[in-house]
C-alpha cells in the first residue's frame, strides 16, 4: 500500500512537468513577447530590450545549444526559459507577480481563504441536498413528484449563472435589503453567493445522482432485497447508498480541486478578493507567473485528490484491490 | 372446489400486462393453478412466456409501474396477495414466500458480508434469534459449505458461482418458508454445479418438507423432481398436469416441440431440433 502511494506521488512529476509546458507554450510560444506587453503601448526599443534582459526573456525558450557548445557543458543547454521555471517551481519559489511586484506565495496565502469560505459551503450543501433529493427521487421514481424534481433541475441548469447573479444583487440585495450586495467583511457577506452558488448547480449534480441512484435501483441485488422483505427506505439507505458510494466518490473527489481554485464568477460580482478573482486578474493582464502558479498548484492538488479517490475505492467496494 | 386447508398457494385467473410507448404486452394472461404444502410445481416455458412474472408477482415484486396487476386472485394461506398491504406484503416475502435468482453474482449484493445478509435476512423476519451469527453458520452448513464460519466473512466476489448460490438458498431458507420459489436456479451455472444445487434442493425439501415452485425453461431438470408441471406460452399456461403424464404423453404441440428440443445421448442423426412458433401458433388456433 505505501509503495503505492508512493508511487502515484511520483506521477505528480511528469503530469505537472506536461502541464508547465502546456502553460509555458501557450504564453510565451503562441502568447507572443511578454517584455513588449509589459512595456506598455509607447515603449521604446531599447525600454523592451531592458525589461527583456530583467526577467530573462532573452535567453533561448527550451534548450540554450549555443551556451552548452561555447563552454562544452550539457548543463548549460538548460540555461533556457522553462527550464529556469522548472527549477524555480521545483524549490516551490513561485516569484513575483509582474504586475504588483509581491511575492505570489504571499499572493496565495491571502487568496485561498476568501476562496474556501465560498466554495467549501457550496460544495456541502450542494452535495448534501443533491444526494437527498437524489434518493427522493428513486423512493417516488415514475411518479409526478421524481418528474417534478427533473423539470426543475433542468430549468434550474438551463438558466445562465449570471442571471442568478444579477437577479439575486437585485432583488434580494438592492430592493430588498435581506444581504449585503458585494464585498467581504463579515460572514453575511457569503450568504447570497453561497446560495447562488448552490441554486445554479443543484440542477445538474441532482440529475446526476438520480441517475446512479436509478441505475441500482434496476440492480439483481435490489429485487434480492425486496424479496427478502426489506422495506424501500432500507433498500434505499443500506444497499442502495452503499453501492452508489463509488460513483459518488469520483463525483466528489474531482470537484476538490476546483474548491481551492476558487469561483472565478462569483468572486468577480461579488467583490471577494480570492484566487478566482486573482487569476482572472491575471489572465486580464497576462501576469504569467501568477497563472503559472495557479496551474501548477491545481495540478498538484488534483493528481492528488485523484490518489485519495483510489483509496476510498478500496473501502467503498471490498472488489477493488490495489497494486 | 378443493378445501382451503388442503392448497397453500391457490392463483386463479391472473392478468399481468407492461403498458410500453408500443402498447400493452400481455406477460401473464389469465392463468391458473395451485399448489399443495410441500409440492413441487416446475413452471416450464421460453424466455418471455411469463413464468418468471408470474413468480415475482406471487408477492407483487414486479414494479408497478411499469407492471399493471389487471385482475384475478393469488390465495396464499387464504389471503390475497393482491390485496395485502405492503407492510403485510413485507411479512410474507423471505418469511413465508422467499426467492432464489439466476444469477447468484449479482443477485447478492457486491459490497456486503456473507454475513450481514444472511443475518439481515434472520433479523428481518426472527427477531427472537439471539445469536444470528450462530444461526447464520447453521444455514450455511445446511446448504453444505464447508467451513461456514470462515466463509462469513467473504464478500460475494470471493466465492464461486456454484457457492454463491448455495449462500442464496441459505438466505431463503433463512425464516423457514413454506414456499421457496427458484427463478432458474442453476441457469447461470456450470452443468456440474447444475447437478450439485439440484441435488442440493431435492434434499432440502425432503428435510425441510417446504413445497418449492421450480421455473426453468430446461425441462432435463425437473423429472426427478418435479410433483407437478405447468407449461407456459405466450402468458398462459397452455399444459398442466402430474410430472409423468406431462412428460410422457404431452397433449400440446408446444410441450412435444420443447421436450424435442432435448438433446439425447445416441441421437445424433438428427439435427437439433427448433421451435417452430408459426406452427404452434397454427395449433392454438390463433
Amino acid at each position: 500500500m505505501t509503495a503505492y502511494i508512493i508511487r502515484r506521488l511520483l506521477t505528480v512529476i511528469p503530469i505537472t512537468l506536461g502541464v508547465l509546458l502546456l502553460v509555458f507554450f501557450i504564453y510565451r510560444v503562441i502568447g507572443g513577447d511578454p517584455a513588449a506587453r509589459l512595456a506598455g503601448k509607447n515603449a521604446t526599443p531599447q525600454k523592451i530590450e531592458q525589461i527583456r534582459k530583467q526577467y530573462g526573456f532573452d535567453k533561448p525558450k527550451f534548450f540554450n545549444w549555443q551556451e552548452a557548445a561555447k563552454t562544452g557543458s550539457p548543463a548549460a543547454a538548460f540555461d533556457s526559459q522553462f527550464w529556469h521555471l522548472v527549477g524555480q517551481f521545483a524549490q516551490l519559489d513561485f516569484g513575483k507577480s509582474l504586475q504588483s511586484n509581491q511575492r505570489i506565495s504571499r499572493m496565495l496565502a491571502d487568496g485561498v481563504v476568501p476562496s474556501l469560505c465560498v466554495t467549501t459551503p457550496i460544495f456541502l450543501v450542494e452535495l448534501s441536498v443533491a444526494i437527498a433529493l437524489a434518493l427522493i427521487c428513486a423512493f417516488y421514481r415514475g411518479t409526478r413528484i421524481d418528474r417534478t424534481f427533473v423539470v426543475v433541475s433542468i430549468v434550474a441548469m438551463s438558466i445562465s449563472g449570471l442571471v442568478y447573479i444579477m437577479m439575486g444583487q437585485y432583488f434580494f440585495a438592492f430592493r430588498l435589503r435581506w444581504f449585503p450586495v458585494w464585498g467581504f467583511e463579515s460572514p453575511a457577506f457569503l450568504l447570497l453567493p453561497v446560495a447562488i452558488g448552490v441554486i445554479a448547480g443543484i440542477g445538474g449534480s441532482l440529475r446526476f445522482y438520480r441517475t446512479i441512484m436509478l441505475d441500482e435501483m434496476y440492480q439483481d441485488y435490489v429485487r434480492t432485497a425486496f424479496a427478502k422483505g426489506c422495506s424501500q427506505r432500507e433498500v434505499l439507505f443500506k444497499h442502495v447508498l452503499k453501492n452508489a458510494a463509488i460513483p459518488i466518490l469520483t463525483n466528489v473527489v474531482v470537484a476538490i480541486p476546483f474548491l481551492y481554485t476558487g469561483s472565478l464568477m462569483l468572486e468577480s460580482f461579488f467583490g471577494i478578493p480570492g484566487l478566482g478573482r486573482m487569476t482572472v486578474d491575471a489572465i486580464y493582464t497576462g501576469d504569467e507567473p501568477v497563472l503559472f502558479a495557479m496551474v501548477f498548484i491545481g495540478s498538484v492538488i488534483f493528481v492528488i485528490a485523484n490518489l485519495v479517490t483510489d483509496l476510498l475505492y478500496t473501502w467503498a467496494d471490498p472488489r477493488i484491490r490495489l497494486q | 372446489m378443493e378445501n382451503t386447508n388442503q392448497t397453500l398457494l391457490d392463483v386463479r385467473d391472473l392478468r399481468i400486462s407492461f403498458f410500453t410507448d408500443e402498447g400493452e404486452v400481455r406477460a401473464v394472461d389469465g392463468i391458473s393453478f395451485s399448489m399443495k404444502p410441500g409440492e413441487t410445481l416446475a413452471v416450464v416455458g421460453e424466455s418471455g412466456s411469463g413464468k418468471s412474472v408470474t413468480a415475482m408477482a406471487l408477492t407483487r415484486l414486479v414494479p408497478s409501474p411499469p407492471a399493471r396487476y389487471l385482475g384475478g386472485e393469488i390465495i396464499f394461506k387464504g389471503r390475497d396477495t393482491l390485496k395485502l398491504s405492503p407492510e403485510e406484503l413485507r411479512r410474507v416475502r423471505g418469511a413465508q414466500i422467499s426467492y432464489i435468482f439466476q444469477e447468484p453474482s449479482t443477485s447478492l449484493n457486491p459490497v456486503f458480508q456473507i454475513r450481514s445478509q444472511i443475518a439481515e435476512a434472520i433479523e428481518l423476519h426472527r427477531r427472537d434469534v439471539k445469536d444470528v451469527d450462530a444461526e447464520a453458520e447453521r444455514l450455511l452448513t445446511l446448504v453444505g459449505i464447508r467451513d461456514a464460519r470462515l466463509r462469513m466473512g467473504d464478500y460475494p466476489h470471493q466465492l464461486s458461482g456454484g457457492m454463491q448460490q448455495r449462500v442464496m438458498i441459505a438466505m431463503a431458507l433463512a425464516c423457514n418458508p413454506s414456499l421457496l420459489v427458484a427463478d432458474e436456479p442453476t441457469t447461470a451455472l456450470d452443468v456440474t454445479i447444475q447437478a450439485q444445487i439440484m441435488e442440493l434442493l431435492k434434499e432440502l425439501k425432503q428435510k425441510l418438507g417446504m413445497a418449492i415452485m421450480l421455473i426453468t425453461h430446461n425441462f432435463s431438470i425437473v423429472a426427478d423432481i418435479a410433483d407437478n408441471i405447468a407449461v407456459m406460452f405466450r402468458g398462459k399456461i397452455v399444459e398442466y398436469g402430474p410430472t409423468q403424464r406431462v412428460l410422457h404423453e404431452p397433449q400440446h404441440p408446444y410441450t412435444k416441440a420443447l421436450l424435442e428440443c432435448i438433446p439425447r445421448l445416441g441421437a445424433h442423426k438428427h439435427r437439433l431440433k427448433t421451435i417452430n412458433h408459426a406452427e404452434i401458433e397454427a395449433a392454438l388456433g390463433r
